[in-house]
């Protein structure tokens, strides 16, 4: 069966792409990511603050199953409605810094839409450590996950 | 972790990779697998030793030839390598999928 989601790397570069294609409507998917209480349903993240529009910015917290908090926050550089948001995203509290997301959304069919996120890391070896640890956005993983990598890069 | 960088590092470099991929059809030995490359044999050699090293290619000697294949073990591991973040993304856009449709048809 044909992958849903790709990760495309180039070796020895500091960015990925992710693509994948929906059974949506273009306009449902960009909601996905417009609407607070969506964002939260499927993110699996409390959504503090976000606000769509180009200079906004987002607040994120997810809390682990220890029950630790974890904030993400990001500013939004490029707002076009069911077409493209630019962003940063940045874990707070970690020594990863911030990284830059690209996201186009297409429509296919009326039914169907596509989303291409490129994501630019700091460095080559952030964006292999972050594939590595399978780690990324508003994921919920265990603090004292987070604690162990977070001193291996320091 | 460390082992694991090494490959990555080893997969980093162009030639290399075209190395695996030539290598991935046929065993070869070291001369005709330089024969490929506009790149000084020594350099070839290197780029050998490193990729043998970290395990991506295998040395068979046959009679006074020693041949390089592919380490097919190696290899699934590193495609491997990424899968838990695809698999977290995939998780998160079928989770979209789902929620959306409900949204659609309330």
């Amino acid at each position: 069966m044909e992958q849903k989601t790709k990760i495309n790397t180039e070796d020895g570069k500091q960015e990925l792409v992710i693509t994948r294609e929906f059974d949506l409507p273009l306009e449902l998917l960009f909601k996905a990511y417009v609407e607070p209480d969506i964002v939260e349903q499927w993110m699996g993240t409390k959504v503090l603050k976000l606000e769509s529009k180009k200079h906004g910015s987002y607040q994120f917290e997810t809390t682990d199953p220890r029950g630790n908090k974890h904030g993400f926050n990001g500013v939004i550089h490029e707002f076009s409605p069911n077409r493209k948001i630019i962003r940063t995203f940045e874990m707070e509290n970690t020594p990863f810094g911030v990284q830059l997301e690209s996201l186009e959304f297409e429509k296919l069919t009326d039914d169907t839409s596509k989303l291409n996120m490129h994501i630019v890391y700091r460095s080559v070896a952030l964006r292999d450590q972050m594939l590595q640890i399978g780690f990324a956005p508003g994921i919920n993983m265990a603090h004292n996950r987070l604690q162990d990598i977070a001193s291996k890069l320091k | 972790m460390n082992l694991r960088r090494d490959v990555f590092q080893a997969m980093a470099d162009p030639t290399r990779r075209a190395i695996l991929l030539l290598v991935a059809s046929q065993s070869m030995t070291a001369g005709a697998i330089a024969a490929n490359f506009d790149t000084a044999r020594p350099t070839v050699s290197k780029h050998l030793q490193i990729l043998t090293e970290c395990e991506l290619l295998k040395q068979e000697q046959n009679g006074r030839e020693i041949y390089y294949h592919i380490n097919a073990k190696k290899m699934k591991e590193v495609a491997d390598f990424i899968e838990p973040f695809r698999k977290m993304w995939e998780d998160r856009f079928n989770k979209l999928e789902t929620v959306m449709k409900k949204y659609k048809s309330k």
